[in-house]
């Protein structure tokens, strides 16, 4: 029997709140399948699921909040019998489960789709230091997601809450107001920023290295390329700067991957983070899968679709977890250079600035060419300057063919 | 079509692209892009827009005649059919 767990829409996520399940007890599920929506800071995700066979039973009710890991559904494989499934009554499913009532579990208030939740008055397993650290700092244990085993809440856990608490406004702890439960995703998506970039300002010691690329020849390609094309399928220069860096990430894979559990985790496959602005404000960097082995057109879809969705609200779980490293492209009208912040567990970040037409020494002559900076931010504990160079002088190479990218 | 519905079509372009912004307040010799904050990506889904309204396909070289909202009405008036 499977378990359908709360995924971490990336690593600012704690705790996610299940907004709508799509599948019922009796519904047959594949690999990809989207079987909910689960709505963190950052705003409400298409949850998919990595598991073949039939949804059983459902534990968690709309409206719930429940921590990253906690257990939402069980599956069982085709051809097992689901009947006892189908017979659990809708009350019955918001009874915890083991490894769900470890955790803590917040049940809202009936009152909107997505509630602000309540204090759970369950008393959620956790370590005696955090315990102690706890009692010393104020924090109400019930109150915070714990990140141990089953849900069990750790002292870096207690460490975080009081962080929270420090930063929040020191004004008295708001009522439990009764206003219109309109997300506040503006600040909500602050606050998951926040905490993402101080990890990483903490924990990742960065290092900096840039180069500026001659993009004319490259360019002059693609004006070719899309002279020959209609308008709908023309394909923009970022498509080639994020071709090139999943190339060049094939010849230095050292800059793809993670560092976690204190070791450095190299991914074979590529799936580059994609750093979005919202036009509201702030800024989501879902992944699009397999760069490396997209071509431009393909590439061109993806992105395009993907800065549809995330605008429009449809991001896919998947999309929000696995990216091994983030491109940001601050823009073709901004400014030169971006030295960006290295969004974790990831190791590397590549950032672009704008194309621009800048004086250019070659062969003892001076030309202006169209120029793009491109700027690697690395973390030294997984890779040293010599390799993320290396890397740079890769990316330069593959954007020198565009037409083998 | 007069220079007024060409501007209409062009206005209800930029507010699918920019949905918080008031482009009947652009003046007619500013930077779209820079003044509504459209990204390239949002750009080309514009003028994807513009041509299945007007016919009209702007190629890239031709897109320093657009970037202005009397640059780009101008374009479309002359080659509207």
């Amino acid at each position: 029997m499977g378990e359908f767990r709360m995924p971490s829409l990336g690593a600012d996520m704690e705790a996610g709140i299940l907004g709508k399940w799509l599948v019922k007890p009796g519904d047959p599920v594949k690999r990809g399948d989207i079987v909910a929506l689960v709505e963190t800071q950052k705003g409400v995700f298409d949850i998919e699921i990595f598991e073949k066979g039939v949804v059983e039973r459902l534990l968690v009710q709309p409206g719930m909040e429940v921590p990253v890991g906690t257990v939402l559904a069980t599956i069982v494989s085709e051809g097992a019998a689901v009947t006892a499934g189908q017979a659990v009554p809708p009350a019955a499913v918001a009874e915890p489960l083991p490894a769900a009532g470890e955790a803590l579990i917040k049940a809202p208030p009936a009152t909107s789709p997505f509630p602000p939740a309540a204090p759970s008055e369950r008393i959620p397993a956790s370590s005696p230091s955090a315990r102690k650290l706890a009692a010393e700092l104020g924090i109400d244990l019930s109150t915070i997601p714990g990140s141990g085993p089953h849900g069990a809440i750790q002292r870096g856990d207690v460490e975080r809450a009081a962080e929270q608490k420090k930063t929040a406004a020191p004004a008295p702890l708001p009522p439990v107001v009764e206003k219109p439960s309109v997300p506040d995703y503006q600040a909500g998506m602050r606050q998951a920023i926040a905490a993402a970039m101080s990890r990483s300002n903490r924990e990742i010691p960065h290092y900096y290295l840039e180069t500026a690329i001659d993009m004319s020849s490259a360019l002059r390609w693609l004006e070719r390329e899309n002279l020959k094309r209609s308008i709908k399928e023309r394909i923009l220069p970022v498509v080639l700067l994020l071709k090139g860096v999943a190339r060049a990430l094939a010849d230095v894979p050292e800059l793809n991957g993670f560092w976690l559990d204190g070791r450095h985790q190299i991914q074979e496959s590529i799936h580059l983070g994609f750093a979005i602005a919202l036009r509201q404000g702030g800024l989501i960097a879902p992944a699009i899968h397999n760069v490396n082995l997209l071509s431009l057109d393909e590439l061109m879809a993806a992105t395009g679709d993907l800065i549809t969705r995330t605008r429009s609200g449809h991001l896919r779980s998947s999309e929000m977890s696995d990216a091994t490293l983030t491109v940001t492209n601050l823009g073709d009208l901004g400014v030169n250079t971006v030295y960006g912040v290295i969004y974790p567990p990831q190791v590397a970040l590549v950032a672009f600035g704008r194309i621009s037409e800048r004086p250019w020494a070659e062969n003892g002559m001076l030309g202006v060419r169209r120029v793009v900076t491109a700027t690697l931010s690395a973390d030294h504990r997984a890779t040293d300057g010599h390799r993320g160079s290396q890397f740079l002088e890769a990316l330069n190479r593959h954007l020198q063919c565009p037409e083998k990218l | 079509m007069n220079d007024d519905q060409i501007r209409e079509i062009v206005f209800r372009g930029l507010r699918q692209i920019a949905p918080e912004a008031d482009p009947a307040l652009l003046r007619s010799d500013e930077n779209i892009r820079e003044a509504l904050d459209i990204d390239s990506f949002g750009f080309l889904q514009f003028l994807i827009g513009l041509s299945e309204k007007t016919g009209v396909e702007i190629p890239e070289a031709d897109y320093e005649q657009v970037f202005t909202l009397g640059g780009l009405v101008n374009y479309l008036a002359a080659r509207i059919t």
